[in-house]
């Protein structure tokens, strides 16, 4: 590798790791402004203009705040715990492209961390390393409540990968790779995955909810339970850590599903934006131009998915743990192995939008058993 | 040196320290995360060896699945130090017998077994990558595959029946 392309790759790097921080930054900023929004009242409104230095604030008072361990705690898996979270949410963000590629004279280097040929198992593996941060810090807290949201964490985690991984192995068979970077080009234009896997895309979403432990699968840090959860004994910026973990869990999912399902830094007409730029502008700049274009498609993506966790967080009530448990286990996991039947059955007689078929049934079904239920008698009110 | 000696030799080290601190550490906590550390330099030895599929896999499974459950399980045991009187003389003597015997076993077979060789102008570095491993999976290797996957099969179906639930029983 060349001195130049070490550079740039170098900036492009620490530029995508800067994103991504403050992205999640911004999250905790633009999440108690949703819920102000939703629940019709202002949100943060007195640090800058709109609340704009609100993050700023709540990051100072969390350093400031008293650095406490538990005398009973195992000191040292204590801290790592909070470490490991932050690590692994940190880490996964690393293979997803954020744009087509760079041309630096006569270099392409695509807006990329790192490419690796088995870019999506990547991101499982991490994405699987993530409960240990929660397990690990729970654990050593000593105190039921956090071992409870551990234990729940963990199990909740490792029900909904099986779901997970079953719905991107759809994908997988209709691109024929494990580089998110070719899922990513295979979706040129407006060919979206979204188009031939609708089925695989709902679960993957709710799967992606799940592992990031948001609303409604919050079980793990459940106030009305559990006292506050895993981390109901950690304080200062610990307890700012897990928290910043979810929020880059968060950006990291909604990148991943923007990427699989609704084609990355694909958008309809990016060929014409190309040609016309690279036209009057020259190669270079031309080409560069149309590579930002396409990066901002794609964060309006990722901004649309964080908002879509954030309103659904402020809508829906948290399942019981057993629901949790039966839609994991006895709905995804078989609804995603039908899928992957299905998508087969596709690829080998060519029928391109075969996962349809199972959406249309299910809808159907749906229907008529609305239908056919009796209706509630209509209690009459009392007087 | 080369950076990748470098590496293997770091990695190598690592690897040895984590895996001796499993069967070292008091506490069965730390004993696992040890073992996880050390799941994760036999990822890294496979990175070396451009194995990239074999080493997400590894991570995926044993790190990330595997290893989770026996937390999840020490977890909830909640040890502590009075289990040591559970160990007799007679247990620790077995183990000795059992270990040794294993070492013996395996010293044999690598004094007995033969380095392959390989011609580094042929060579082909994408041997280890998921496209060559899965054409040799499903071409050269089928029904050792497919044994594998019904093997996996009846694991989780005995699973299954154990934790069935059967009339009569108690409702925890």
């Amino acid at each position: 590798m060349e001195l130049t392309e070490l550079i740039i790759k170098g900036i492009l790097i620490v530029v995508l790791f800067g994103v991504t921080l403050l992205i999640a930054m911004y999250s905790t900023w633009a999440e108690r402004k949703v819920a102000g929004f939703i629940q019709d009242r202002f949100g943060p409104n007195r640090a800058g203009p709109g609340g704009i230095f609100q993050p700023l604030a709540d990051a100072g008072k969390m350093f400031f705040k008293e650095d406490f361990i538990p005398s009973q705690a195992n000191k040292w898996l204590f801290i790592l715990g909070p470490c490991l979270a932050i690590l692994t949410a940190l880490m996964s963000s690393a293979v997803i492209p954020f744009g087509e590629s760079i041309r630096y004279e006569d270099l392409l280097i695509p807006v990329q961390g790192v490419e690796i040929n088995i870019g999506i198992l990547y991101v499982f593996g991490v994405v699987s390393l993530g409960v240990y941060g929660l397990m690990v810090g729970g654990w050593a807290s000593n105190n039921k409540f956090s071992l409870l949201g551990a234990i729940r964490a963990a199990s909740q985690n490792i029900s909904y990968e099986i779901g997970f991984g079953l719905s991107i192995i759809a994908i997988l068979m209709m691109t024929g790779s494990l580089s998110i970077r070719a899922i990513v080009e295979q979706q040129h234009g407006f060919a979206w995955n979204l188009f031939n896997q609708p089925l695989g895309f709902i679960i993957f979403l709710t799967c992606a909810f799940a592992e990031c432990n948001r609303t409604p699968f919050d079980l793990p840090e459940c106030e009305t339970e559990l006292v506050g959860g895993y981390h109901t004994e950690y304080s200062s910026m610990k307890l700012g850590f897990y928290l910043f973990a979810e929020y880059i869990n968060m950006f990291v999912s909604s990148a991943i599903i923007a990427s699989l399902y609704f084609g990355g830094y694909n958008y309809p007409g990016m060929d014409w934006v190309r040609e016309t730029l690279t036209g009057s502008l020259g190669a270079a700049t031309g080409h560069n131009l149309a590579t930002l274009v396409g990066t901002i498609v794609l964060f309006g993506k990722i901004f649309f998915f964080i908002f879509f966790f954030m309103w659904v967080r402020w809508t829906l009530p948290r399942f019981r743990y057993d629901q949790l448990m039966n839609l994991g286990w006895k709905t995804f996991i078989p609804l995603s192995i039908l899928n992957v039947v299905v998508t087969g059955f596709g690829l080998l007689y060519d029928v391109k939008y075969a996962s349809w078929a199972i959406v249309i049934v299910m809808v159907i079904m749906a229907m008529v058993s609305s239908a056919r239920a009796p209706k509630p008698a209509v209690q009459p009110q009392r007087t | 040196m080369k950076p990748t000696e470098i590496l293997f030799y770091a990695l190598t080290a690592i690897t040895l320290l984590s895996a001796s601190f499993v069967v070292t550490a008091r506490n069965p906590i730390h004993s696992v995360l040890a073992l996880i550390l050390t799941f994760f330099c036999l990822s890294g030895h496979y990175i070396l060896l451009n194995a990239q599929f074999l080493a997400a896999v590894n991570i995926i499974v044993y790190a990330g699945a595997i290893m989770v459950l026996f937390l999840f399980v020490i977890m909830f045991l909640n040890m502590k130090t009075e289990d040591e009187e559970a160990k007799t003389t007679i247990t620790k003597l077995a183990a000795v017998v059992v270990g040794g015997v294993l070492l013996v076993v395996m010293v044999a077979v690598f004094r007995a077994a033969s380095m392959a060789t390989y011609n580094p102008s042929t060579y082909s570095a994408k041997v280890g990558l998921v496209e060559n491993l899965g054409l040799v999976l499903y071409r050269d290797y089928l029904l050792p595959f497919e044994l594998a996957s019904v093997l996996l099969l009846v694991a989780m179906v005995g699973a299954v029946m154990l934790g069935k639930r059967e009339p009569g029983d108690r409702h925890f």
